[in-house]
């Protein structure tokens, strides 16, 4: 059914009746976090109200014939906008709804008419969007992994099924042999979607060509870096697909175990995998005999500890087998020799979805976007100092220009209006990458060009930075993360990223001298030389990234002891304009020291020796009085 | 439930641990998920709890501490009714997670270097990264999610706790 002709339809002749129609709300931890749970409820209030029927679950074989359905769905990516309601057909998508816009809606879905108000609209034209067809955040995205996540219920395994659902498992296991699914994977050019960029099909022919019965296939979602949560939505949103990937390895390789090895801050994530884990065994996909082959697969959805470097392939294995997450040193690859020292093939969760789709549609049509050497498309958490934050996905080799400015809408000021000037730098690649630059708009982004720039893709995380960002703040925050999660085997690493994190505070303290920067940087290529696993070789990244990028930053705060953006405390020096200053009082009441002074009416001063420098003034005098920090 | 009956009660508390190794079938392989449901129940890894486990596992007290103590999650010392969290991921990070923790801790008086509060009402701490960037900064609250946080609504939060313990 053609969306568009139907929104037309809707909006001038007869309404569409109740029973065609279906309302999905956004369950994803954001839209939950904002209240999706309370908007629920008002719908099944409402309806009862309005007498009508709600199914709260689509039936087996569709909808329901009578009444009206509603179901939640995963993480649909615009999170900021949540809780997100949309109404199916038409395909209208309302934004910010709270438990007192449920009426509206369900008069609107009576009428067959619009609630306007709650659509998302154009910040500059004004003009009203009605769904993902419209809006510029959806319609610029070319979305496979999350296609799925934002509108079926992850939680009923028959509407996975119905949307070819363990299609490519199916496939996988009664029509293709190991060495087809192997070709398949090698001839798309997948390359591993959690980081190192690795062709999977090389892993998985490796793994397939080891003797042995017994072979692992391990999902990595220990998606630890800080800005990042691709991986959490995929889980939350569409669990069956990352099974399917699962099934499709397990067969390509040999293995009759999979494992899904899941951060335990992604307490949703956990709750949907192990579901759709049992739905799967209840219709026979996995267990002693998956489908009616006579061959057993498991899966098994194991919880991690909260410890970053269990990321890395062998620290992973480590973990599961139930000790410390250290890494060992590679070879032997866990594809030779894995967990319990069997062959084993560890891939990130969008690996594995991406490689479902190649075996469902051909490798041919998987390589259709993308670049040469990095086909496909990648999701990206989009997030910081822009107007649309969420999940996207994108063809790699598509530009940061679009991403960030047409996509994300533009980079946002400290007052968090838009503003064409504010753009800074794009983090990218988490603590393991670098800074993206506006020289570097319109990089392509993919591996290897990531890479010639000093960054990474990682995992996804694209931090999006305004004028008001210090970049060597930004540097210490990363450090002073894998100083913390660095596991302490080897010394440059362990030792190396405190020495690191000592420097930057020296920095950032007014300490350093001409000698800090040389040290910093010797420093830094020694850790990334002298470590075994990818947290201490790329552990410098930012900081090295940042120095290239921002090195007069960096001696702005060496040489004139000052932080140009006036985020470093002990280098601010805050004063009050007495030009500016008309007395108000507002920095006053909001001291929480009490350091500043002043009468009504009059230029008010700070007083240097209890001030604290926490900036509370700044943030609250509305005439822009307050300088230096 | 988390009540402080098991602490109390020491026959009470090694039942519960024994139901876990048990569910485990006390495989040393196991020793994570052992770990993580003991201190759901305790909220802590008592010491006593980590010997025990160890000798049940019949694997070295050293070996279930080193893990015990290799994992952020694990807590070995007893934490809070409520556990507030604030996530300090690069996202967060940005949009100023620092002060709202200093308003946290300077509304509950935690003196620098204590997470938990006297009254072991409230244990103060960082994550990584929660993963709900697109609604930064974010803070939790055992369960509960809320975003968009801002130091006075940080405030807020604690202070909506307190009422709501003192009236009951």
């Amino acid at each position: 059914m053609n969306p568009e002709s139907t929104r037309n339809q809707t909006s001038k002749a007869a309404p569409a009746p109740v029973t065609a129609r279906r309302v999905i709300i956004c369950a994803g931890t954001g839209c939950v976090a904002n209240g999706a749970w309370k908007v629920m409820k008002a719908f099944e209030e409402q309806s009862a109200k309005a007498g009508i029927t709600l199914h709260l679950q689509m039936k087996p074989e569709g909808q329901a014939p009578d009444g009206l359905t509603l179901t939640k769905s995963g993480c649909q990516g615009f999170c900021q906008k949540g809780p997100l309601v949309t109404v199916m057909p038409e395909d209208t998508l309302y934004t910010h709804v709270k438990p007192d816009d449920v009426p509206e809606i369900v008069k609107a879905i009576v009428e067959g008419t619009v609630v306007e108000r709650l659509l998302c609209t154009d910040p500059t034209t004004k003009a009203h969007f009605s769904g993902q067809k419209e809006i510029p955040f959806y319609t610029r995205q070319q979305r496979f992994v999350l296609k799925e996540c934002g509108f079926i219920d992850p939680e009923d395994i028959h509407e996975y099924l119905r949307h070819d659902g363990y299609k490519a498992a199916r496939k996988a296991w009664l029509e293709m042999t190991p060495e087809q699914l192997c070709e398949e994977l090698l001839a798309s050019g997948l390359r591993g979607r959690g980081g190192g960029g690795f062709p999977t099909g090389r892993k998985w022919d490796l793994a397939r060509k080891q003797p042995g019965d017994k072979k692992y296939v391990i999902c990595n979602a220990d998606e630890g870096d800080p800005g990042a949560f691709m991986n959490r939505s995929v889980m939350e949103g569409n669990p069956h697909s990352v099974i399917e990937g699962l099934m499709v390895a397990a067969r390509a390789i040999g293995a009759d175990a999979t494992l899904v090895y899941v951060r335990t801050e992604y307490p949703l994530a956990v709750q949907r995998m192990r579901k759709a884990v049992e739905d799967a065994e209840k219709m026979g996909l996995l267990g002693p005999d998956a489908f009616g082959t006579g061959r057993p697969l498991t899966c098994e959805v194991m919880e991690g500890a909260g410890a970053f470097v269990c990321g890395e392939e062998t620290a992973m294995i480590n973990s599961i087998q139930g000790g410390r997450g250290m890494p060992s040193p590679k070879p032997p690859f866990p594809a030779q020799r894995g967990l319990w020292g069997k062959p084993t093939i560890i891939n990130n969760v969008e690996t594995l979805v991406h490689a479902v789709r190649i075996i469902k549609e051909g490798a041919a049509s998987f390589r259709k976007l993308g670049s040469e050497k990095s086909p496909g498309t990648k999701t990206f958490a989009l997030t910081g100092h822009v107007v649309n934050t969420g999940l996207i996905e994108v063809p790699f080799g598509t530009t940061l220009r679009e991403v960030v400015l047409n996509i994300g809408g533009g980079v946002t000021n400290e007052q968090g209006k838009p503003d064409p000037k504010a753009f800074k730098a794009v983090q990218i690649g988490g603590p393991s990458g670098g800074c993206l630059t506006t020289e570097h708009l319109d990089l392509p982004l993919d591996f290897d060009s990531l890479r010639s720039a000093g960054a990474m893709v990682g995992s996804g995380g694209l931090v999006v930075m305004n004028q008001k960002t210090c970049m060597v703040s930004i540097a210490r925050f990363f450090m002073d993360f894998t100083q913390r999660e660095s596991c302490g085997k080897c010394v440059l690493c362990r030792e190396g990223t405190r020495q690191m994190l000592a420097l930057l505070d020296d920095v950032i303290e007014g300490r350093a001298d001409a000698n800090t920067l040389v040290l910093l940087e010797k420093l830094g290529h020694a850790v990334a030389k002298g470590s075994l696993c990818g947290l201490g070789k790329t552990a410098p990244n930012p900081v090295l990234s940042t120095l290239r990028h921002f090195r007069g930053e960096y001696e702005a705060h060496v040489f004139d002891k000052r932080c140009p953006t006036g985020q470093c405390k002990a280098l601010a020096k805050p004063s009050i304009d007495p030009e500016k200053c008309r007395g108000c009082g507002l920095c006053l009441k909001a001291c929480p020291v009490g350091a500043i002074k002043g009468e009504r009416k009059v230029a008010h001063v700070i007083d240097e020796a209890l001030c604290i420098k926490c900036g509370a003034c700044a943030t609250a005098c509305k005439l822009g009085a307050v300088q230096g920090i | 439930m988390h009540t402080n009956d098991h602490v109390s009660s020491p026959a009470r508390k090694f039942a519960r641990v024994c139901e876990i190794l048990e569910q485990h079938e006390r495989k040393p392989s196991r020793l994570i998920p052992i770990l993580q449901a003991v201190q759901e129940e305790y909220r802590y890894l008592p010491e006593e709890v980590l010997t025990y486990v160890a000798t049940s596992l019949q694997v070295p007290p050293s070996k279930v501490f080193g893990v015990a103590t290799f994992y952020s999650h694990f807590a070995l010392e007893p934490k809070g009714k409520f556990v507030v969290r604030l996530c300090d991921g690069t996202a967060c990070h940005v949009k100023g997670s620092l002060p709202i923790l200093d308003a946290v801790r300077d509304r509950l008086g935690l003196e620098p270097g204590k997470t938990t509060t006297q009254d072991m009402f409230f244990t103060v701490e960082t994550v990584a990264c929660l993963g709900a960037c697109g609604l930064a900064p974010v803070l939790v609250v055992n369960e509960e999610i809320h975003g968009q946080v801002a130091p006075q609504s940080a405030k807020k939060i604690v202070e909506d706790i307190l009422a709501q313990e003192a009236s009951r």
